[in-house]
Formats: C-alpha cells, structure tokens, sequence
C-alpha cells in the first residue's frame, strides 16, 4: 500500500515561494553594529569571554559554551565590544537576553579564521573540536548544536543520514537558494557528516516543486561518482509538513521515529543543508558561523529575496534594503506562517535560527477571526500528521485535564500548526498544545526541585573530591620525583613506608584494579548523563522557540553531567596515581591526566 | 501558531459559519421535494423551526451574557431548527414546534454550554421530546396530494391548524387529507396474516405515498452529496449506518419476505437517508475519530433496524441517534488512532494515579 510509506494527514497551504527566488543570493552590506545575543542555540547560553572595549576581528570568539548542550558566539563583524547587557531578542513573548554588541565602520572587515583542514584525512577528535570551535548549529530553526549532533555515533548507531531539503513550510526558501548555487558544497557537507556519524548512505528529501535544486543536486551528484558513499535524491511532491524530521524519515524510509524518541535511535540522521554548508565552512575554510542565507519576502518588500546576512545584524536595514514599505506592514513573521513566530519590533537582530523574515500586508495575512467553539468536525484529525486526535487535545488542554492529554499523546504533537490551518473554528489549537505542554513541564520542574538542589549539592561534593584527589596526586608525583635519583639504585619497594597512600605491591594490584573498575563504571556513568542530556534536550527544541521551555530540566541535567565527568576526574586522578606508585620509581611519573572530556573546565 | 489559515487561502468552506451555510444549502433539495409531495405545511415547519431557533438562541445568549452577534452567525441555530422542522409532520402546530425547539436549543445545546458542548444532537432531543409527548400529532402524516393539488390544504386551512386555531387534529376541515401514515407505520401495522405482497397489492395507502417517501429520500441523497462532495462530512457515517441498515434488513428479508421489509423499502421510506446524511452526521454529539465514527454510524444503522422490526415506533432514528449519544465518549476513548512513534494505539482511560504514589 503506497499510503503505508507516507505519514498520515498533511495540509497543502500555497507556498508563495516565488517572489524570493528570483534572484541569486545577495550579500547584505556589513552592518555597522551587530547585537549577538548568547542563547541563539538550544541549552544553555554562551558564557561571554571577551570584554567591553576589547577589539575583535570577524571570527573571534566572543562567548564560550557552558556545559553539553550549548554553542561558541563568533563576533560577526570587525569592530570594537560596546556593550555587553541584556537587549530584546526575537522571542514570541518578546523577551530580553544578555547580548554582545559591536560596532564597527561599516567597512573593514578582518577575519579571524581557523587552519584549514581536510575532512577526509583529519580525524573526528579534530572535527568535532572544529564544529565545537565554530558554532554551528541546526539552521533550519530548531538551533540544535551541530557537535552534539555530531557525536551520536558515541550514542547510537546510524545507517543514513538523511538531508532534510523539503522547505515544506510557505515562503521559506533559503535552503532551495543555498542548494541552486552551492549543491556540490552541502553535498561535500553531508559526507563530512555522513563519516563522523558512521552513515552509510545519504538520502536527500526534497519536495518536487524545486525544479532547479533538484537539478543542481543532480549535477552535484553526478561530479561526486568517484566518492564510495552512496547518495540519493528522492524528490516527493509537496505536502506540509514533510520537512518535519519524523514525517521525512517516515517518507523516505518508512521508519517511524519512537514517541519521545530521536531519529538516532532509528539509526537516521537529519540536517537542513544550510547547516551542511556552514559545517563544511567551519572545517574546510575555518569559518566560524558568523553569517546565514535568510529570505526577506512579503508582500509589504518591494525586493524580497534571499540575502547572506551577519548574524546580529538589525532585522530592519534588510528589509529597509529589501524595501519595505512600512505602511503596508501588518505584521513581521520570523521563520514560517505555520511554525515562525510574530515578532513585535523591527529592530531585533538576525540570530543563528533566523531562516525567514515575512514582511506581510494586511491582505496577505489577516488577523485571525475571533475563534468558535469547536464543533467536533473532525477536520483537524484528518490533517494530523502525527495521527492524533488534535480536537480531544484541545478539550484536555482547555480544561487542563493535563493527565488526560498526556494519555492522548500530547507530547508527540510536532506543532506543526496543520489543525489550526484547517479548523473552522479558527481555533488555535497549537497555542493550546504549547501552553499545556510547557505547563506539564513547569509542574514536573517543580515537583522535582528537590532533586535539583540535591544534584547541585552532589555536584559540588563531586568538585572538592576531585580536587582533593588531584592535589593528593600532585602530592605522590612530586615526592617521587624527589626521591627519584636515589631509589634509581634502590629499585622500587623502600617507597612503600614512605606514604601511606601509598599501598603494598599486593594491595596495590587490587587497588589499581578497583580504581579501574571505578573509572569505567565513572566513564559509563559519563557517557549515560550525556546521552540523557543530548536526547532531553534535542526532543525539547523546538522551531520558533529554540530558547526557554525547558531551561530548567536541561539545566538540571548539565549539573548531572558535570557531577559525573567531576566524579570520573577524581577517579582517574586517584588511578594515576596509584599506578606511579605500582610502577614505582621505574618510570618518569606521568602527570594526572584529566580525561578528554573533562579537560574543559566546564561547569554550569 | 499557524499564522495562515485555509479560509484565507482556499474557496472550500472552512469557517464554522460558512459550514453551516453549505448545509442548509444542501438541505434544499430535500425540503424542495417535501414540499412538492406534502404541501405548504413543509415550509411552515421549517420556517418557524428555523426563526424559533434563532430567537431562542438570541434570547439565551442575551441571558446568559454572552455576545449575541457572532454566536449567531454561526447558523447553527438556524440549522438545528431547519432539520426538526423537516421532520416534524407538515403543518404541525407552532406550539409543538416551540416546544421541539425550546427542547432543542435551550435545553439540549444552551444550557450545556452552547455549541460544542452538547453531548446530544439537539434537533433530535426536540424530536423525541415531540414524539413522546405527542404521539398522535407527531405520527399523523398528510397524504403527498402535492403541493398544487386541490386536495391539499388550503392556505387558510394551513394557517389555522398550524397556529391552534383549528380545534384539534381529528376534526375540522380536510381531516381526511391529513390523516395518513409512513410506508414504514402502514408495513409495521400489517396484520400478521397478510402476506408482504397482498399487503402492498391491498393499497393501504393513499395515491403515491410510497413513490412520494422515495422521491423525497433520494433528494436527501442528493443533498448528502453535495455534502460529501464539499467535504462538510464524512463518509464514514453515512456508509456505515446505511449499510448496517442494509445488512440487517437484507438478512431478515432473505429469511422471511414476507414478513420484512426489503433494505430498498427500508432505506427509502423513512427518515434513512435523512437521518445518515444530516443528522447523525453532527459532528458535535458524533464519535471524533475516524474510526469511531464507523462505529458509530454502524451502531446507528442497528438500532434504527431493532426499533423498526421489534419496537413500538415505525421509525427510530431519532432514537437510535440519541442512544448512540451516550456511548460517544466511550467510543471516542477506543478508537484513539494509532500515533506516529507508537507500536500500538492507546485503549480506554488508564490515568496514572500520581497522587496515590506520593502519598505513600
Ligand atoms: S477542526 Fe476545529 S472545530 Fe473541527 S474538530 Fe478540530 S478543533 Fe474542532
Ligand atoms: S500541531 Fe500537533 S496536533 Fe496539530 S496537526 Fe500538528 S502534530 Fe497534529
């Protein structure tokens, strides 16, 4: 049955994608002053690590990562730090962040970039510090870190990676424009991915109604026989949402994404190919993300089109280059009219996640009519792509019957938005969903507080053993290399009276081997926090409101992670040392070694 | 939040009010035929029906406080009050059609929250509510004269009965012309020793009923299509109940024909079509899922056959529509589809006791 390879219900919305392809994609002029807030991912915000007043080339790093789940800030202009405080950012309830502002002249731009380096050769220790180092996140709006992303081969198993080039939703076509002029680049992309995730073949989705990224795709396609990894193009026709990452997958491979699962699990991979190109950028030329393709349409532009933008760069002089005629502005959406958010100021900077700004008129995007009540018409049910009853959801979450919802699988609802566009009501629907959702949440957040500052005790118990552990260590090495030249002669066993930390050669075997016991169980202990985080936390991020929601779970669960890797240090310090003791003096002492993974210091 | 919406983008009606609109559109055809058959008395239902529908819901709306204007345009009011006018009897006196649509909108709808929340279909709460309390006015139906014939009513005649003023339904002019039955009543009466067919061949009927009730039921298909087509319903319902309908009727007709009537004679004589297209299509009081509503549908057409074989009433749609009222909820809570991700669909209510844990 054809239907059986398809996921169910989806809408057919006009797409109004002509008006910004017709022409190439331009390069915005260099702002002379970007605001680069330091949550543009999801996690947790950037810490910042540079100084008002200090200078910075295009590429410096501005804000380091915290914890996991998080992503560098690059300064996107040549110029001097102005400020650095909290300043409004596109956000649907309009809420401020701590943002870095820049000012530069408009015109110089130097750029700091990092060596660079060959894919193919280098080895995925060096790729993953790069994309680590260069702040690429998912671009298609979700602003996942393309790193952790990265890294799923340390998680799970993965047998395709598939390229998410649908762009189901109107309006939105950044990803066609990067794909005409730039096919052969995001294809180089995908391989790069497709090797550090282990994916044995790429699969590109993409809706039929791009004819000339389909071709470009083909030549693409066709100039890269030589490479062994299969790649195939599988157009389908258009049907929102099809670019949901479950219904793609679902599409291409009829396999369906487990409820509060993640593609990985099913062994698939997903990336928009802006988030290719600028991952290929960031390893090939040393090119942190500092700029993104994002279309200004609209009825209200009189140029709309697709522009390479810095990010931070003030919303209002693209669409003032783009045109815009104020007086027929009714309403200023980011992202798209079904998922995007309406944004209640113009002068907000262009962010990681920004892939659409619709300028819209009046006519072409009417307020909403008053809603009905919901009349059990069933339409909603029928456009469902997840296959759930959106009319029962929207009677639990009025009433917040919030058990109920959940037991009608709130929590699979992709607010794809599919129910409000058909219900006659005009009801919405997914504001509903979203509302009970992050509810549910907030109250299992505070159920669990306790838990919370129990975690963060445990966390800073974890970091005074450690330290202890580490200056015990340094303690052992220092006096062994003191009293190396002579028990040179010795040979080894007179060290024993010496310390008391300090076992028997018997005892010491036994010691090194409950030590290493105790570190693999650590470096298990490690790997599960991560895992838990990177699938809370990219099960959590959702388009159009990459921050927020969830803070307070994923915040919870970096302290775990942190407890863990503090835990595993100590335990490896403590190893360390009890093998310079078992080796006696025979050897050079090897100084304590912090794992990989911990030798960021990086604490919530 | 989906910032585009199909009404903007689309000519298919998608906005409650423009639904409703469709629907009364397509009870035309159905009304039209009534009324060539049956007489004025027809639009003199219909037409009360429909502007007690409005008042009633203006005026409790108002006493509520609520908003009066937009709730209205919603014409649901209005449909409700075309559909019990079109079942009633023709002519029926405005003080039962006032009491059918006080039933209805004041009881059945407004006074559980207004549209959307009420768990019964209110044109059929009205109907019943008629039905038991009237019997004799409620089964009295005129002989199809045709809305021309001299033999019908006249204008004046019309006005009289409807507004009371006529002294009771057995007497007064033109009793004749308007005593009469269904097929469906006629056939459920047929002594038991009479054959289906000398039954037939004995005319117990005026001139052309059974042609009229026919006419009537497929310009009722008619307008269902034009539904159908519109996508103001679905097909599940319709489907299921007529071919449960025909299933039932067409295994007792094999067993015993001349007892029982055929799925055709059950199908078109009575309120079948009607019923499966129009009412038990409210989407309001019918199951939500898409399964559910074969279920629903299908238990519909089983208990019209139950009542119209083994009841006391010649036609049970009304009935058969409220009973499986009752039974929405559980069937809502059984037939979940199947959601993306999940092996298998939910069944039934197993709320987690959260509570009872943490008290422990
Ligand atoms: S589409 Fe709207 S009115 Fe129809 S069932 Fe769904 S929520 Fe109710
Ligand atoms: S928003 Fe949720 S409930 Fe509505 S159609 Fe999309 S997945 Fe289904």
């Amino acid at each position: 049955m054809a239907r059986a390879f398809d996921f169910p219900g989806g809408i057919h919305p006009p797409a109004r994608k002509a008006a910004s392809t017709q022409h190439r994609i331009a390069t915005a002029a260099l702002p002379r002053r970007v605001i680069l807030p330091l949550g543009q991912h999801a996690g947790q915000p950037a810490e910042p690590c540079v100084e008002v007043g200090q200078r910075v080339d295009t590429g410096t790093r501005v804000a380091k990562a915290q914890g996991l789940i998080s992503a560098d800030v690059h300064a996107s202009i040549t110029g001097e730090v102005v400020a650095i405080g909290s300043y409004p950012v596109p956000h649907p309830a309009g809420r401020e962040e701590t943002c870095i502002v820049i000012e530069g002249d408009g015109i110089r731009d130097d750029w700091a970039l990092l060596p660079s380096l060959d894919w193919r050769r280098a080895d995925h220790a060096t790729l993953h510090a790069r994309l680590d180092a260069s702040g690429v996140v998912g671009l298609g709006g979700a602003g996942f870190p393309t790193q952790v992303k990265a890294r799923v081969r340390e998680r799970n198993a993965i047998d395709t990676l598939i390229v998410n080039a649908a762009e189901c939703e109107p309006y939105i076509s950044a990803d066609d424009m990067a794909l005409r002029e730039h096919a052969a680049d995001v294809l180089e992309g995908a391989r790069l991915i497709a090797k550090l995730s282990g994916a044995q073949r790429i699969i590109i989705g993409i809706e039929d109604d791009k004819p000339e990224a389909i071709r470009a795709l083909e030549r693409g396609i066709a100039a890269g026989q030589a490479h062994p990894l299969p790649i195939s193009l599988k157009p389908f026709p258009a049907r929102y949402p099809s670019g949901g990452e479950k219904q793609l997958i679902k599409r291409l491979l009829d396999r369906e994404v487990p409820s509060r699962g993640l593609p990985a699990d099913i062994g698939v991979l997903c990336h928009n190919p802006g988030t290719l190109l600028a991952a290929l950028q960031a390893v090939r030329d040393g090119r942190p993300l500092v700029s993104r393709v994002i279309t200004l349409t609209g009825e209200a532009l009189a140029r709309p089109g697709n522009v390479e933008a810095r990010l931070g760069t003030p919303m209002n002089e693209l669409l003032a280059t783009a045109g815009l005629d104020d007086d027929r502005l009714a309403r200023l959406i980011m992202g798209g009219p079904m998922m995007g958010m309406e944004l209640s100021r113009l002068d907000l900077p262009v962010v990681k996640s920004s892939n659409c700004l619709i300028a819209a008129t009046l006519d072409e995007l009417p307020p909403p009519p008053a809603e009905q009540p919901c009349i059990r018409c069933g339409a909603c049910e029928d456009a469902c792509p997840a296959g759930l009853l959106p009319q029962q959801l929207y009677w639990f979450a009025r009433s917040r019957e919030h058990e109920k919802a959940e037991l009608f699988n709130l929590f699979d609802c992709i607010e794809c938005g599919a129910c409000s566009y058909v219900c006659p009501s005009h009801i919405p629907l997914v504001d509903y969903y979203r509302a009970a959702k992050s509810e549910i949440r907030a109250n299992a957040f505070e159920a669990r507080k306790a838990e919370h500052a129990k975690h963060r005790f445990e966390f800073r118990q974890a970091r005074i053993e450690r330290e202890a552990a580490e200056k015990e260590a340094r303690r052992q090495a220092r006096a062994q290399a003191a009293k190396r030249p002579t028990s040179m002669a010795a040979n080894s066993t007179t060290s024993a009276a010496e310390s008391t930390a300090q076992p028997q050669p018997a005892t010491a075997d036994a010691d090194l081997k409950s030590l290493r016991i105790a570190q693999a169980a650590a470096k298990a202990a490690v790997r599960k926090a991560e895992k838990v985080l990177a699938r809370v936390s990219q099960s959590t991020s959702h388009k159009g409101q990459p921050q927020g929601q969830s803070d307070g779970e994923i915040e919870d669960l970096e302290v775990q992670l942190a407890t863990a890797r503090e835990n595993l240090a100590a335990i490896e310090a403590r190893l360390a040392a009890a093998k310079d003791a078992a080796a006696g003096t025979t050897q050079a002492p090897t100084p304590p070694s912090r794992s990989a993974d911990t030798d960021q210091e990086r604490t919530p | 939040m989906s910032l585009m919406h199909q009404s903007q983008v689309s000519r298919q009606p998608t906005d409650t009010g423009r639904v409703m609109a469709w629907l009364l559109l397509s009870t035309l055809p159905g009304i039209a035929t009534l009324t060539w058959h049956f007489g004025l008395g027809v639009l003199s239902n219909v037409l009360l029906a429909g502007a007690f529908g409005i008042g009633l819901e203006a005026l409790v709306l108002r006493l509520r406080r609520r908003t009066v204007r937009p709730v209205l345009a919603d014409n649901s009011a209005l449909v409700t009050g075309v559909l019990l006018g079109a079942s009633l009897p023709p002519g029926t006196s405005l003080w039962l059609i006032l009491v059918g649509m006080v039933a209805a909108i004041v009881v059945a709808k407004q006074l559980y929250g207004g549209l959307g929340q009420n768990p019964f279909n209110p044109a059929m709460v009205g109907y019943a509510l008629l039905l038991i309390s009237f019997p004799a006015a409620m089964t009295q139906w005129a002989a199809p004269h045709g809305l021309l014939s001299a033999d019908g009513l006249s204008l004046g005649e019309l006005l009289a009965r409807v507004t009371g003023m006529s002294s009771g339904m057995n007497t007064g002019p033109g009793v004749d012309a308007w005593s009469g039955a269904t097929p469906l009543d006629a056939f459920k009466h047929k002594p038991d020793a009479l054959l289906a067919s000398e039954f037939w061949a004995s005319n117990p009927l005026p001139d052309g009923t059974q042609a009229a009730w026919r006419n009537v039921a497929l310009a009722w298909l008619a307008g269902g299509a034009l539904l159908l087509y519109k996508r103001l319903i679905g097909w599940q319902i319709p489907l299921s109940m007529l071919t449960a309908m025909g299933v039932l009727a067409g295994f007792s007709y094999a067993v015993d024909p001349s007892h029982h009537g055929s799925p055709a004679f059950h199908w078109l004589s009575g309120a079948a079509v009607f019923g499966a297209f129009f009412i038990a299509t409210d989407p309001v009081s019918a199951a939500t899922s898409r399964k559910g509503k074969l279920y629903y549908g299908a238990g519909i057409g089983v208990l019209v056959m139950l009542i119209r074989e083994a009841g006391a009433y010649p036609d049970a749609v009304a009935f058969a529509v409220l009973l499986m009222n009752f039974t929405v909820p559980f069937i809502d809570y059984y037939t979940q589809p199947r959601t993306q991700g999940h092996a298998r669909p939910n069944r039934g209510i197993k709320v987690t006791r959260l509570d009872d844990e943490e008290a422990s």
